[in-house]
């Protein structure tokens, strides 16, 4: 079934995108591009894994059993979730560490460091 | 697909939170604990849809929602407190 293929490859997609963020953690220097690593990967290796859910029970779904359209409908809810959350908390995140005095790794000259509203 | 295919990606998942938490023992500073949990939170969430989809329980989906926004609530006031603002 072509379904179950195409959620294989979604999950193969995610878990590799969320192994590369989970490693980028690791080898990046410092605060900000373990932030751009971290959050940008994980977000999109989440949301093909949500996909495939999404996908397999709304193929449950389309096949008559109807108790499976909860799933499907609340997983599109968790994935709604999960995207405005992300990016907001890493804009919040990002903030806070230049506001607490956290410098980038070799950084020669900060822009940001003169002004008021930053 | 079978409700055992996807134990492997839960394995995997695992295996990744376990990977990140690493970070958030020994890493130097509080915004690297900080990012290195909010993306804890993230694999958490999805981790739990999957397990919803393996034993076909919706009620980890709606407790992955309201993990979610809990977590979300959490890193914004955890970073307000990292910047030194008064509450």
């Amino acid at each position: 079934m072509a379904l179950n293929t195409v959620s294989y490859v979604f999950i193969g997609i995610g878990l590799f995108f969320n192994f590369v963020g989970a490693f980028g953690l690791h080898r990046f220097p410092d605060v900000y591009t373990r932030l751009h690593a971290a959050t940008k990967c994980t977000t999109f290796g989440s949301i093909f894994l949500i996909l495939a859910v999404i996908m397999q029970s709304a193929g449950i779904w389309a096949q008559g059993e109807t108790s499976q359209s909860i799933m499907c409908i609340h997983s599109v809810l968790a994935l709604v979730a999960l995207l405005v959350t992300n990016a907001t908390g890493a804009h919040a995140m990002a903030r806070a560490a230049h506001r607490s005095g956290e410098k980038p790794a070799r950084a020669v000259v900060d822009d940001l460091e003169k002004k008021e509203n930053d | 697909m079978n409700e055992f295919d996807w134990l492997p990606a839960i394995i995997a998942m695992v295996v990744c939170i376990i990977i990140i938490m690493v970070r958030v023992f020994m890493g130097p500073g509080a915004p690297t604990r900080l990012v290195a949990f909010d993306t804890v939170n993230t694999l958490v969430v999805t981790s739990l849809v999957i397990v919803a989809m393996m034993f076909k329980h919706v009620i980890f989906v709606d407790v992955a929602i309201v993990y979610a926004l809990l977590s979300f609530t959490m890193t914004l006031y955890v970073a307000k407190y990292i910047q030194g603002d008064k509450f």
